[in-house]
């Protein structure tokens, strides 16, 4: 029931103590958490989407530089001069060598047909009137074409510009090496699976992916997505994974260069500080366990062992106030039966008197009455020891205080009883320390103790043994001990021995309040009493009293 | 044996009057008185030699009775009668001049040993003071 009780608190302290001490652990955790994955999570953003925009101005200069080179070319040279192959091959080669990136250059005439050409195709006198780039030429004047296939059937776009000369229109042609250009682009390519590529308004690739996918094919990506500047966005592709895209609008937003990125990829690293973070937390709640469990285990303990002393404790006391009612209770009887018992003792001594007169020495029954008064007197007799008895167990005086040394009421007291232990070959032996301080107490009530004790060991030995007296200071006590190698006090008796009328000897031998006012004398000075018992071993009483310094006189 | 006036105070009746006919068995003189007052009354009228005081009584007690008697009779001499080892009332009686004191119930012979005792230091004290007297007399004279 008891054990009951202790474990419920237990479980309850252990349950308080794990509750709040788990939830701001792991709530706190989950936000640093959630946290840090937003500040990786806008980090990586902004580095693909920083990738992206300096990826599209270095393509935006890559067609500046190309558009500005051709103009340059065709602002400088009249139609004449370019319509000749040598010298339009020398060009071509001008501005392969001063900027790069082209594979060929045409001059076209306003009715559409190539008039010079230079490059690895056989593209001469060739009509490009009905070619949509045409008409896109000749309203704009500078026009940078989407990829298309053309007469040669190879995906490429092109760089044309309108001149008008003395009433002659032309216009000069070149198209963008597609290798050059696509190094370009992939050059914002990362990691293991990212990918850089430009598709056109109509989701068209422009050029050639990472891993497949054909140049001019449908993007599954829809342009429309994209606004103004650089957008980032995560979209999942047909596999479900979940893919990180920036993109931005280039070629007076007719182009979209997309970067994307596998978005778990970039994650690996934040997946590993959470793995790490769950093993701190994980490990975090084993100790708040543990801890709990251990510490909470030890107070019980702890309590447990409080309140069982607090119980023992208060036995004791319940214990002294039994004794106290007890005595009280003997006081009163003892009174009430002391005067009868004088009175029958008066009354038996006149009949006693009576009997010493002549007439009843005659009588027949002269012997009988005189054995019959002598047994009144001697049962009075014994009514008496166990009254006084009773009235000194009862006496509640406040010792006298004196100037005591113990070791000598105890030498004295042991004198008393040497020789009858002498002639029953009882050997007292005594161990005193010799510098025992002299404390304030009631001489004649010590002497009382140590009697009632040194003749309950004698009385326990009966013949041939010995009891061993010692006296000793511990602390702030005294400590006298009187140990006897008599049979031992069975275990069933040691709590009743301070009781009153309990006693072990033969009826009328003892009252069996010897050791009841003992312990009355030694509790009204303030002492202690214990007794330590073996059966077939002997037995140990030991008195432990208050040093109590005499004032100074 | 001398010849002496005993006086025996206590308010227990039986016990008063079986003890005053064992002495006067015993030729002791003796006379009972049941209280404390009426024990003065007596001492005042026919002063007694030795006064047997029960301490516990009801009214007057032991040793109010005690204080008025050495009042009034100094040498009287008192032996305290009490119903156990008492040691407080014993050493208060003592110190207020009781010749000593016995525990209840008590044996005659007893009594009569403490009596004649009690006797023999009245009549010592009182050729004391005789010979005070006698000597102080032929002085003044």
């Amino acid at each position: 029931m008891k054990r009951q009780i202790y474990a419920n608190l237990q479980r309850k302290i252990i349950f308080i103590t794990l509750l709040v001490s788990f939830i701001p652990l792991i709530s706190l955790s989950v936000i640093i958490y959630y946290q840090f994955t937003q500040v990786f999570r806008n980090k990586i953003e902004e580095q693909i989407e920083y990738r992206a925009r300096v990826q599209s101005n270095a393509i935006e200069l890559f067609l500046k530089e190309r558009t500005a080179i051709l103009l340059a070319m065709a602002d400088t040279y009249t139609f004449d001069y370019l319509a000749e192959k040598n010298k339009l091959e020398r060009i071509f080669q001008i501005m392969n060598h001063r900027v790069g990136g082209f594979i060929d250059l045409g001059l076209i005439d306003s009715t559409g047909r190539q008039i010079a050409y230079v490059g690895p195709y056989n593209l001469i006198s060739l009509n490009y009137y009905s070619q949509p780039w045409f008409r896109e030429v000749e309203s704009k004047g500078v026009y940078i074409s989407d990829v298309f296939l053309g007469y040669r059937q190879v995906p490429h776009f092109i760089i044309a510009l309108q001149r008008q000369e003395n009433n002659r229109r032309w216009i000069l042609r070149a198209t963008i090496d597609s290798d050059v250009f696509e190094s370009l682009v992939r050059a914002a390519q990362v990691g293991k699976t990212g990918d850089a590529f430009i598709i056109n308004k109509e989701g068209s690739y422009q050029t050639l992916l990472r891993f497949g996918g054909e140049i001019l094919s449908k993007s599954h990506l829809d342009p429309t997505l994209f606004g103004e500047g650089t957008t980032v966005l995560e979209k999942a592709d047909k596999d479900g994974k979940k893919i990180l895209y920036a993109a931005r609008w280039l070629k007076k937003n007719s182009w979209l260069l997309v970067i994307s990125q596998d978005a778990s990829e970039e994650m690996t690293k934040l997946f590993k500080t959470k793995r790490i973070e769950i093993v701190i937390v994980a490990l975090g709640c084993l100790m708040i366990i543990l801890t709990t469990y251990f510490t909470t285990h030890l107070t019980i303990r702890r309590l447990e062992t409080a309140d069982r002393e607090v119980n023992e404790l208060n036995a004791q006391l319940v214990h002294s106030d039994k004794l106290a009612a007890l005595g009280k209770m003997a006081a009163g009887v003892a009174h009430e039966i002391n005067n009868p018992l004088a009175v029958i003792a008066e009354k038996t001594g006149w009949m006693e008197d009576l009997l010493t007169e002549e007439d009843f020495q005659k009588s027949q029954h002269f012997a009988e009455y005189k054995k019959s008064l002598g047994k009144i007197e001697e049962h009075v007799e014994r009514a008496r020891k166990v009254i006084h008895g009773m009235l000194g167990f009862a006496r509640r005086m406040e010792p006298h205080l004196e100037d005591v040394d113990i070791n000598e009421v105890l030498t004295q007291t042991m004198s008393f009883l040497e020789s009858y232990a002498r002639t029953n070959n009882i050997v007292i032996e005594k161990e005193l320390e010799t510098d025992l301080p002299i404390i304030a107490s009631d001489r004649a009530q010590l002497q009382q103790v140590f009697l009632n004790l040194l003749t309950n060991a004698v009385d326990a030995i009966g013949k041939d043994g010995n009891v061993h007296l010692t006296s000793r200071r511990i602390d702030s006590e005294i400590a006298i001990s009187v140990r006897d190698n008599g049979p031992g006090i069975p275990k069933e008796y040691q709590s009743r021995v301070f009781e009153p009328f309990f006693t072990t000897k033969q009826s009328g031998k003892g009252t069996g309040l010897g050791l009841s006012v003992t312990y009355t004398l030694v509790s009204s000075m303030g002492g202690t009493i214990d007794l330590d018992s073996e059966e077939g071993k002997g037995t140990t009483f030991t008195v432990r009293l208050p040093v109590v310094v005499p004032e100074k006189k | 044996m001398y010849e002496f006036n005993v006086l025996l105070v206590d308010d227990e009746r039986e016990f008063l009057e079986t003890l005053v006919k064992r002495l006067l068995k015993r030729k002791i003189k003796v006379t009972g008185a049941n209280n404390g007052e009426e024990a003065l009354k007596i001492i005042r009228e026919t002063p007694p030699d030795v006064v047997v005081l029960d301490v516990k009584m009801q009214g007057m007690d032991g040793i109010q009775t005690l204080r008025e008697i050495k009042k009034l009779k100094p040498l009287v001499e008192v032996i305290m009668l009490t119903g156990h080892a008492n040691l407080e009332v014993a050493v208060e009686g003592m110190e207020m001049g009781a010749f000593d004191y016995l525990m209840k119930p008590t044996g005659v012979d007893e009594l009569l040993y403490k009596l004649e005792d009690a006797f023999k230091r009245k009549k010592i004290q009182e050729q004391k003071i005789k010979r005070l007297e006698e000597e102080e007399t032929p002085e003044r004279g």
